[in-house]
């Protein structure tokens, strides 16, 4: 086939490759071909060549040598030739191309063609892929077809002015006199140009916005006419007449009536007659309200109408077809602060949506669900919400569990049904809860004084059932070492009595100090909490002194240090181990430098001087949490964060102060500066009364380039004055 | 509307518009990306979805997925009108279209969704009238290819 194949011919045998290798191969055969028919003279053959290129480089295949051919098409007097030659410069020349400059005269020359097909295949090129200089070099021609051509012209140029304007939005001023006069018309394609080009002018241009404002009534009196008539054979879709220029209309009066009173009052009428008169059983019709949703909510409507529109997207949640649920939810998620009770009533069907199998569906009605929390309907929502916790899909735990607390924390109606769902949500989904949930619900169980032998009972048996989430581990342990007492009791008001013996106790915190599932900070934890019963308990102390002996050796650093520490509390300071590992005193959550979960270096209350002996041994299990931006990343220095730690021991050499008081305040700041640069100061007040003789050592530990470090600097004496 | 993407199950390719002026480079790997996004969702899940900074919706009739890429102030629901029209006209156009018909007529298809749609927009809102306009526009091309004698034709 001297010519080269037909493009079927050749389509079926790229299609007949096997294997990509024998695909290239053909390929490359076809476009050798291609290319040698392009060089030579014209014999007819070039569309159909033209064609299979574009099919190779549908697959891919580079085609920049077809480029020039798509010039020469172009030009051809022949309209078949011409066909396919506009169908390339859309594929393979773009703007940044330089061929594409060549094709602008050859399109103005069509522009004025005596047949409409050929303007067309220059107005849709042209409206495709003009450049802004082709634009600009071409703008006068189309406001021409604007004004003076039949409809057919007139639609295409109106769109294609709509690209022009987008390129070189100064030329907006240009069109706007036709546009204006094109609402005049009745064919629907000339209409819908020119809603479309006179929204895009609206848009770019103020001064042209506020001139077409007059012609709201215009608009309204074309929309009531589609809404109101009667079957139009030729423009109905699923019972809605023209539902593609219906929404153009109303997206149209929305960017008019925004901001304006005027406006919007002529258009108030309008919107609440197609909210009420649009089916919307089909897509075609939802897609007419939810225009007109988002055009009411956009204006200023009277309120009714807002209630209108609101449940008009209510309705939309209960249907059927999922895309309309999903539309329903992003409005009202756009809708829920400013008409918020309006939303509340849709509530019911919104949490329903939950349950719905698209991912995308359920991610808005949680956003929807959380954000129509209150305190009237906390205890019905939270159960739905924790509800979805347990089913939810993996990508969303982390955002419902911050969710949940957020919540939680605004509007919980009592602390134990807090401390409830906190414990709840840490056994649904503890994995996935921020860092901040431990330290906070630790804070909360602390306040909530009666409630504090419920809540050790409850984590008691959470911890035996389960110990892999470290969240619900830590929290467990922390109480268990707090509360022990209480548990051990057994009796207890708010649940069921259960007897708990000390060595079950033992027994449940060894096990997370041995197993592998537990993190070194869930060990840190469960090693203080075993320390700590051993005031707590009456029988067992002997079994906790071997404990903390053999951690002593154990190769993990930090727990090392506790447990030696611990061991020098047995031993040498066997005398005030009651003392230092006594009852916390309630951490106080508006303290200084904490904010919004974060606890930071608060002030302890000042304790009862009757309650400490002479050495105070300030040691707090809670991580300081000093989110600081590293801006002294460039130069090594002292970082104070997320583990800093000031420890102070007071070391008398004569008869132990009854009376000396504590407070720590926040530190000045987080970061040390290197070099010496700069520094950090944290307050520690000394209430000395008795004057008695001090000397106190002071530990900081602190993060320096990832490494934990710590300095000890031991104070022998203090000024004479201080006291 | 920035752009609208045909493809098989397979992931191949069957037609590609693009409204907004991209490299090569770009456009295939929007296209892959995008192509693969849609092609793992399952059958239950909405028609929209967002993707990058814009709002995508898809369609899957028979074998092809008809994907369009439109900006935030786009009605989402018109776009799956816009998609249906299409496959209407296709339709009309081959009678009961399938996937083959789009793959050896690729250019007709192309004539058709540039009669139907210019920069992204509707045209005309009417089947009958894009319908009526391809016809005459094919009439046009068989003469012109039986001649080369260019004729005129003035349409009111």
């Amino acid at each position: 086939f001297p010519k080269g194949r037909s493009s079927s011919l050749m389509i079926r045998v790229i299609r007949g490759a096997r294997t990509q290798g024998e695909e290239r191969g053909v390929i490359q055969r076809e476009c050798a071909a291609i290319r040698a028919q392009f060089r030579q003279a014209d014999n007819g053959t070039r569309s159909h060549n033209l064609a299979k290129l574009l099919y190779v480089h549908m697959l891919g295949y580079p085609a920049h040598f077809g480029q020039m051919e798509c010039v020469r098409l172009i030009a051809s007097p022949r309209y078949n030739e011409k066909r396919v030659g506009y169908l390339g410069a859309m594929m393979l020349l773009d703007e940044k191309q330089d061929a594409s400059l060549l094709i602008t005269n050859s399109i103005k020359n069509d522009l004025s063609h005596s047949s409409q097909y050929v303007q067309s295949l220059a107005l849709c090129t042209l409206g495709c892929m003009g450049s802004a200089e082709m634009c600009r070099d071409l703008a006068p021609e189309i406001d021409r077809l604007l004004r003076a051509s039949n409809s057919y012209i007139k639609k295409k140029a109106a769109l294609c002015a709509v690209h022009i304007v987008r390129k070189v939005p100064e030329l907006g001023e240009l069109f706007t006199p036709a546009s204006r006069s094109l609402l005049s018309e009745k064919n629907h394609g000339v209409l819908h140009g020119a809603v479309v080009l006179i929204t895009e002018l609206c848009e770019r241009n103020p001064e042209t916005l506020e001139q077409f404002r007059k012609a709201v009534p215009e608009l309204v009196q074309i929309m009531k006419g589609l809404v109101m008539s009667g079957y139009s054979p030729e423009h109905n879709v699923a019972g809605i007449s023209d539902p593609f220029l219906q929404v153009r209309i109303l997206r149209l009066l929305r960017i008019l009536g925004r901001n304006n009173e005027t406006a919007s009052d002529a258009v108030n009428d309008l919107l609440a007659q197609v909210a009420t008169n649009t089916d919307s059983s089909k897509t075609a019709g939802s897609a007419v309200l939810y225009e007109t949703v988002l055009t009411v909510m956009d204006i200023k409507s009277e309120s009714g109408l807002r209630v209108l529109a609101v449940n008009i997207l209510g309705r939309f949640l209960l249907n059927n077809d999922r895309n309309i649920r999903y539309i329903s939810m992003t409005s009202l998620q756009k809708i829920v602060q400013t008409d918020h009770n309006a939303v509340q009533r849709h509530r019911g069907t919104i949490v329903d949506c939950l349950k719905d199998q698209d991912a995308s569906v359920k991610r808005r009605a949680l956003e929807l669900s959380l954000a129509l929390v209150s305190a009237v309907n906390i205890r019905s929502l939270m159960k739905e919400l924790l509800l979805f916790l347990s089913s939810c899909p993996p990508e969303l735990r982390a955002h419902t569990t911050s969710g949940i607390f957020n919540a939680a924390e605004r509007y919980a109606p009592s602390q134990r049904w807090h401390i409830d769902t906190i414990l709840h949500v840490l056994t649904t989904a503890g994995g996935d809860v921020r860092d901040e949930t431990v330290p906070n619900l630790i804070q909360l169980i602390t306040t909530a004084t009666e409630l504090h032998c419920y809540t050790v009972h409850k984590l008691y048996r959470a911890l035996i059932a389960d110990i892999s989430v470290q969240s619900l581990v830590q929290v467990a342990c922390w109480c268990i070492g707090e509360y022990g007492d209480l548990l051990l009791r057994g009796e207890c008001e708010e649940t069921e009595p259960v007897q708990v013996a000390e060595d079950d106790v033992l027994d449940a915190l060894e096990t997370v100090l041995q197993s592998h599932m537990s993190s070194p900070a869930t060990r840190g934890f469960a090693l203080t909490a075993t320390m700590k019963l051993s005031t707590r308990i009456t029988h067992n102390v002997d079994r906790i002194r071997s404990i903390v002996s053999i951690y002593g050796s154990c190769i993990d650093v930090e727990l090392q240090q506790r447990a030696v520490e611990y061991n020098a509390l047995f031993k040498k300071y066997d005398h005030m181990r009651a003392a230092v590992l006594e009852r916390m005193p309630v951490i106080d959550k508006s303290s200084p430098g904490h904010t919004n979960g974060e606890s930071a270096g608060g002030s302890i209350k000042e304790m009862e001087p009757t309650k400490r002996t002479q050495e105070v041994f300030s040691y707090l299990d809670m991580k300081y949490r000093l989110d600081a931006p590293l801006d002294h990343v460039t130069r090594p220095g002292k970082t104070l964060g997320p583990n800093y730690r000031l420890f102070m021991t007071f070391v008398s050499h004569s008869h132990p102060p009854q009376s000396v008081q504590l407070q720590m305040k926040a530190p000045s700041g987080d970061v040390i500066p290197a070099h010496g640069l700069g520094q950090v100061t944290q307050t520690v007040l000394l209430n000395n009364p008795n004057k008695v003789s001090l000397k106190m050592r002071v530990r900081v530990c602190y993060t320096s380039q990832d490494f934990v470090c710590q300095d000890t600097v031991q104070i022998d004496s203090f000024p004479s004055p201080a006291w | 509307m920035q752009f609208m993407l045909l493809f098989s199950r397979q992931g191949k390719l069957r037609l590609q518009k693009w409204y907004v002026p991209l490299s090569d480079k770009e456009k295939k790997k929007i296209t892959r990306e995008l192509v693969q996004t849609v092609l793992a969702r399952k059958p239950k899940m909405c028609s929209f979805l967002e993707w990058r900074d814009l709002k995508v919706v898809y369609k899957r009739y028979a074998s092809l997925y008809f994907c369009c890429a439109i900006e935030n102030q786009d009605n989402e629901l018109i776009t799956l009108e816009i998609i249906h029209r299409y496959v209407e006209l296709l339709d009309k156009y081959f009678g009961s279209v399938c996937e083959l018909d789009i793959i050896f007529n690729f250019e007709k298809a192309y004539f058709i969704l540039d009669e139907f749609l210019l920069g992204g927009e509707a045209q005309d809102t009417s089947k009958k009238n894009v319908l009526k306009a391809i016809e005459q526009a094919d009439l046009l091309q068989e003469c012109c290819m039986t001649d080369t004698v260019s004729q005129s034709f003035s349409m009111v």
